[in-house]
């Protein structure tokens, strides 16, 4: 490395330890509350035996795609449980399952919010940026430094990394809803919560699944890595097979990792495509429950 | 301050950073192309006034970017305007706090949009229920008012159809339903019918007219088609470049229009499908009094052939018409002998027309009479007669 003129580093050391010297009482609480929640949905995910958590998966398949995807979606989970992944398969998604929550319970207001104000847009822009683009085990290091090792700074780092497309395909899905619908909305004495309720959101809902689609796939992709810093699940067994350079091992790690992307993909995916067809999708029940405020 | 239903006075709208100074500017007589260039400010819509009836169906017409569509947002308020008033039943909807335009628009006004804007997540109902949900209405209640609506506009067998499912003329269907709903005393309807085709516009310009004649509302309704605007508007404002610049019937505007814009307009319609008998009416035909004492056969026989014409009415003491008679008839009379007056039992007995018949219907009684025809005012008197050659003349153009 040549000589530094500007040692940047050294000043987000300095910020690091002083967050750590004054707030760390904030951080373990912060720690404690993600740690109790993805504890929750994993055990939840743990509860019933592995057959029917399959069966769920592959009548969601079935019900949202089609006959083929679900038997994809069974054979591939099979295979999962023969070669011995399956347990940190379902670990793994519930990681997956708690980063993507906590983005989405983050992202979603945020991106509402940045679509009703040109300014909160251009300041979380290259905010946005930065939390996408900076390489994502870079975030582990502050993140095991302030929380510790473990599934938390795990699941916190995954969160920053995977939280922006929810934000953006939110802000970008409101923005998008047809003038003349608002003006439909307005014109019939819409104020703005119902306007935001019962015609902003239900219809940028196309857009919003597909920044559900897009956390969820960052997200599996970012608790993988996350095992550097203590995580667990299938990412441990890919560290392992690095570690020991064992290409058996990381195939078939991968590979539980690429099918379990798959189906989730395609899954989230069919709720966004498929909303208007399918009137007792998940989605319109939720927009209903959040129309009947 | 006029009286109507809407009443807009003076009303401005300036898009741009500074539109008080825009409209100071308007008023010392800067045109709009000199304002944008100098000061980037879009005049929308500049000095407007109209006053709009209860009941009438207000056609506003002109060029894209004419502002019509900008006038209507400004009188629900969609857009906020730069200077004057709006009154709805003499309320100034311009200041109204916005609690009060939100329940003014809950209560009393509604819009039907040129793209349908339709939510495609909501079936038929739920779109025809929408502004009833957002007043606050019961689902029951709503969704039983709705379904009223949707049969008045015969889609009620389509109510759990979602708005993809349906044609273009049938989601329009849903967006005047939709209006409707709430029951309100007016509604603006932008570009309605225009994204429809040709058949489909006339179907649904019809079921507009057959609504009104059940329960007239307000309606403001923008249009660049001329033949919808004399086909469905009591009244007719044309508008060019953000300005009001004509206001009439539709007879009015092809009569007397006020610049060479305002004819254009009418160049590409066959106006005469818009004439009445009052417009056709002459005094071709020799009138004699029948006043107690029919008129005498061999004068007017003699009349008749000394102006060289074939037919005479007789109208009695009052003006109203009496019978018409043919020379032929006269002739046959005298030959016979008979010499005396021209009453009932000789006479031709017509119905006449009324002054605003319409040039189709007036054809028709021509092509049933031998002759031409007496055209009465609204008080029955008689005013003129219609003959063939002479519908012919004004057709062609005088």
């Amino acid at each position: 490395m040549s000589e530094k003129k500007l040692d940047l580093g050294s000043w987000v050391n300095d910020v690091v330890q002083h967050l750590l010297d004054n707030y760390s009482g904030g951080f373990d609480s912060i720690g404690g509350v993600v740690s109790g929640f993805s504890e929750g949905i994993e055990s939840v995910l743990m509860l019933p035996p592995a057959w029917l958590l399959i069966a769920i998966f592959v009548g969601l398949g079935l019900w949202r795609i089609g006959a083929r995807f679900a038997a994809f979606t069974a054979v591939s989970f099979i295979l999962i449980v023969l070669t011995g992944f399956w347990e940190q398969t379902v670990v793994t998604l519930g990681l997956t399952f708690s980063a993507t929550l906590i983005s989405l319970m983050l992202g979603i207001p945020l991106g509402i919010w940045a679509a009703t104000s040109e300014r909160v847009t251009t300041i979380i822009r290259p905010i946005l940026d930065f939390m996408q683009t900076m390489p994502a085990f870079v975030y582990l290091i502050p993140a095991a430094m302030l929380f510790g090792l473990g599934r938390v700074p795990g699941i916190i780092a995954t969160v920053i990394f995977a939280m922006p497309p929810a934000v953006r395909l939110t802000n970008l899905g409101i923005r998008q809803v047809n003038k003349e619908i608002i003006e439909a909305g307005q014109s019939f004495g819409c104020n703005s919560r119902q306007l935001l309720f019962k015609v902003q959101l239900p219809n940028a809902m196309p857009s919003i699944m597909a920044g559900v689609n897009q956390t969820i796939m960052m997200a599996l992709s970012m608790v993988i890595i996350a095992s550097m810093v203590g995580a667990g699940g299938l990412g441990n067994d890919v560290l392992a097979s690095i570690q020991r350079l064992d290409i058996g091992l990381g195939f078939e790690s991968g590979m539980a990792v690429v099918l379990l992307a798959i189906i989730l993909d395609r899954i989230t995916e069919s709720f966004g495509t498929k909303q208007t067809e399918k009137r007792n999708s998940l989605i319109s029940w939720v927009s209903a429950k959040l129309q009947r405020e | 301050m006029q009286s109507g239903k809407i009443v807009v006075e003076n009303l401005y709208k300036v898009f741009g950073a500074q539109p008080q100074e825009a409209i100071d500017l308007l008023k010392q007589g800067w045109s709009k192309d000199k304002i944008l260039a100098e000061k980037g400010a879009v005049i929308g819509v500049s000095d407007v006034s109209f006053s709009v009836e209860e009941g009438e169906i207000f056609v506003l017409m002109g060029l894209s970017g004419s502002g019509k569509s900008t006038l209507i947002r400004l009188i629900n308020r969609l857009v906020e305007p730069s200077a004057g008033n709006v009154y709805i039943d003499g309320q100034n909807v311009a200041k109204l706090p916005k609690k009060q335009l939100i329940d003014l628009r809950r209560r009393d006004m509604s819009m039907v949009f040129q793209s349908f804007a339709l939510m495609p997540s909501r079936t038929v109902l739920d779109n025809a229920a929408f502004g009833l949900e957002v007043a606050g209405k019961s689902r029951k209640e709503r969704e039983k008012r709705a379904m009223e609506v949707l049969t008045q506009v015969g889609l009620d067998t389509f109510a759990h159809k979602f708005p993809h499912e349906l044609s273009g003329g049938m989601q329009q269907r849903v967006g005047l339903a939709r209006a409707l709903a709430v029951d309100p005393s007016m509604i603006i309807m932008d570009e309605a019918f225009s994204a429809l085709d040709p058949l489909k516009r006339r179907e649904m310009q019809d079921v507009l007219l057959e609504l009104q004649k059940t329960h007239r509302r307000t309606i403001i309704f923008v249009s660049h088609d001329i033949e919808e605007a004399m086909r469905i508007g009591t009244r007719i404002g044309i508008m060019e470049g953000g300005k009001l610049i004509q206001v009439g019937t539709p007879q009015e505007l092809v009569d007397n229009p006020a610049n060479d814009y305002v004819r254009n307009f009418f160049d590409t319609v066959d106006t005469n499908r818009y004439l009445t008998a009052g417009q056709l009416k002459a005094d071709s035909v020799p009138l004699f009094v029948h006043n107690g004492k029919a008129p005498d056969a061999h004068t007017v026989s003699q009349a008749l052939q000394a102006l060289d014409k074939h037919y005479a009415f007789i109208v009695d003491e009052n003006h109203r018409f009496y019978g018409s008679i043919s020379l032929e008839k006269i002739a046959l009379l005298v030959e016979g002998g008979q010499t005396r007056g021209l009453d009932h039992a000789v006479l031709k007995q017509i119905n006449p027309v009324p002054e605003d018949m319409p040039l189709d219907q007036v054809i028709g009684r021509l092509v049933d009479n031998e002759g031409p025809i007496p055209v009465v005012d609204g008080k029955g008197i008689y005013c003129g007669a219609i003959s063939k050659g002479r519908l012919l003349t004004r057709m062609h153009g005088e």
